[in-house]
């Protein structure tokens, strides 16, 4: 069996390394686009502080760990897929055949229809080759404007900070992070970087950039505010790379459309990651997460299958974890509640301490959380569990920071189970 | 012969001498906020539970590490964070569905239960065998089969 795996990241490696104990005598091929070992984007921000060097981005620590596991990585880019003769068609090297693919192409920052978007000096953070722009341009007192305050921008903004740059961050949502956090939480986060010394945009679109004397940029806002910036970081969403498959027959959406076992509609062929359009285990509809966790279970679960061992994929809960410059926030499955549901609030706006959990009827199914870093996870387990929490959720709606005593209550030998053993 | 933490809530008097142990052998502090056991109290049902990580065998946590930094110990079994490697993302402290790895803000890397390569030192410290470090296999065997048993008609039971 010849499996052949598109993309390098967490997915594709984790997809390779599931199929090497599952399929020990298949022959896997890894195709990577980028020059350095297969690397981490979560890691990015740590190496803009210097927490990390560029080895610290690497999935895997051992050089010869993929050659061990007889794994091969081919440097290229596919042009086109050509399902009918299962082969791949590479920019530079031959065309290769597989027996089972997996499209784990990922996703890429998208730009903004904004005029000067083009202009030098503005950088997405996505690649280890962008990190390096930017080390090099975010000068101590260098003028630093960021577009988009979603999860990306939020998380590389604490680097930008840290090394000491004058930074303005232009979000056009009425708060930050708008598609991970509600009001309270997304505001909280506002003022907490604006009590750090960053000056905040809310509700504020970037109009154009134009270029300025040397190589400095003037940013013009649509309040009719102009910003003199040294670096623009464009972090205003990403989208999946699927444009490689125009023509392929291999049906699309938002990303690549998949079954519950990752397959895609042309049998043979199967998605994982940020290109995937899997199922999300909170709407049990299928959409785009482009989120780590997400990636790593589709890896495992497209090889598995790939490999004929039928896996059903039982959605992934939606969920993010980010570090706003020492502020921690988190949120998971339906945060923003559902209609007729329950909820419990806990908020504290001079500590900077929220919790919110959501339920429908007994069962938690979202929740978000600012500046809790204790036993967070739980908030994943009661949710995919889908734990009938019974007198618990009066409990946590009178105290919702008894999430992990809710679970022990409800799983121990403790309270009604107390006569078990 | 691979061994596990075995924690029975019905002996613990909530004592926190786990707690404590655990937080001098890992941090070189007296300081339970610092461990890595907890223990969880239930005043309504005079109640105490301590709960760590149980090594499980899905391991969301390592899974779900982006740069490696979580690996098995083969002697023990246990799942370890390598601080070095450790970036601190915590996108394990949200994976982990028991939420038994925690971020530790003035280390900036996660922490959880190692085992103590082998010699936990909250099953040493547990007065009252709350907390034994016994054969994986034995562990939880008893409960099952009081559930079990549990589940059974009446008549049967």
């Amino acid at each position: 069996m010849k499996h052949v795996i598109v993309g390098a990241g967490p997915s594709g490696v984790i997809a390779a390394e599931t199929l090497r104990k599952v399929d020990p005598t298949s022959s896997i091929i890894m195709i990577g686009d980028e020059p350095e070992p297969p690397y981490s984007r979560m890691a990015l921000p740590y190496y803009l502080i210097d927490k990390i060097n560029e080895e610290g981005t690497y999935l895997r620590k051992s050089s010869s760990h993929f050659g061990n596991k007889d794994i091969d990585i081919i440097r290229d880019r596919v042009s086109t897929i050509d399902p009918k003769n299962k082969s791949l068609n590479l920019e530079q090297h031959d065309a290769i055949s597989y027996d089972k693919l997996l499209i784990a192409t990922g996703s890429h920052p998208i730009t903004p229809p904004i005029e000067g978007m083009d202009l030098p000096g503005i950088h997405s953070c996505w690649t280890l080759e962008d990190g390096r722009n930017i080390v090099n341009k975010a000068k101590p007192g260098s003028n630093v404007v960021l577009m988009g305050a979603g999860f990306i921008g939020c998380i590389i903004l604490e680097s930008l900070a840290l090394r000491k740059v004058n930074l303005t961050v232009i979000e056009m949502g009425d708060r930050m992070v708008p598609r991970m956090m509600d009001q309270t939480a997304g505001n909280m986060i506002k003022s907490w970087c604006q009590e750090k010394g960053v000056s905040v945009h809310t509700s504020t679109r970037v109009d154009a950039i134009e270029k300025d004397s040397g190589d400095s940029l003037k940013v013009k806002l649509d309040n009719g505010e102009v910003l003199d910036a040294d670096l623009v970081i464009s972090a205003t969403g990403v989208a999946a790379n699927i444009q490689f498959l125009d023509g392929s027959g291999l049906e699309t959406d938002e990303g690549i459309l998949v079954n519950d076992r990752l397959q895609s509609s042309i049998a043979d062929i199967y998605a994982a990651g940020d290109v995937c359009q899997g199922k999300d285990f909170s709407t049990g509809e299928y959409s785009v997460q482009a989120i780590q966790p997400t990636a790593a279970d589709h890896g495992r679960i497209a090889a598995m299958n790939m490999a004929g061992k039928d896996t059903v994929h039982q959605g992934c809960v939606n969920m993010n974890v980010l570090d706003t410059m020492g502020l921690i926030s988190s949120s998971y499955g339906l945060w923003m509640g559902i209609d007729g549901g329950e909820s419990a609030k806990l908020c504290d706006n001079d500590r900077y301490r929220y919790l919110s959990l959501s339920f429908e009827d007994d069962v938690m199914v979202g929740a978000q959380a600012v500046g809790l870093t204790q036993h967070v996870g739980v908030l994943r387990g009661l949710i995919q569990t889908k734990l009938k929490l019974g007198k618990w959720k009066d409990h946590l709606i009178k105290d919702p920071t008894r999430i992990m005593e809710a679970y022990l209550a409800n799983t121990q030998a403790i309270g009604h189970n107390a006569g078990v053993i | 012969m691979l061994r596990s933490l075995q924690i029975e809530p019905e002996k613990c008097t909530g004592c926190l001498q786990c707690e404590m142990a655990c937080s001098y052998q890992a941090e070189g502090v007296f300081n339970p906020s610092k461990s890595r056991i907890k223990i969880f109290t239930f005043h309504d049902e005079g109640r105490f539970v301590p709960y760590t990580c149980t090594q499980c065998t899905e391991a969301w946590c390592l899974h779900a590490c982006p740069v490696e930094a979580i690996v098995i110990n083969e002697a023990t079994g246990a799942k370890e964070v390598i601080d070095d490697i450790c970036v601190g993302c915590k996108v394990c402290t949200i994976a982990c569905p028991f939420g038994t790895v925690n971020y530790n803000q003035e280390t900036a890397v996660v922490q959880k239960c190692d085992l103590c390569g082998g010699d936990p030192e909250c099953a040493k410290a547990c007065p009252t065998q709350a907390i034994t470090y016994v054969d994986s296999e034995h562990s939880g065997l008893e409960r099952m089969r009081a559930h079990a048993a549990q589940n059974l008609p009446q008549d049967n039971a």
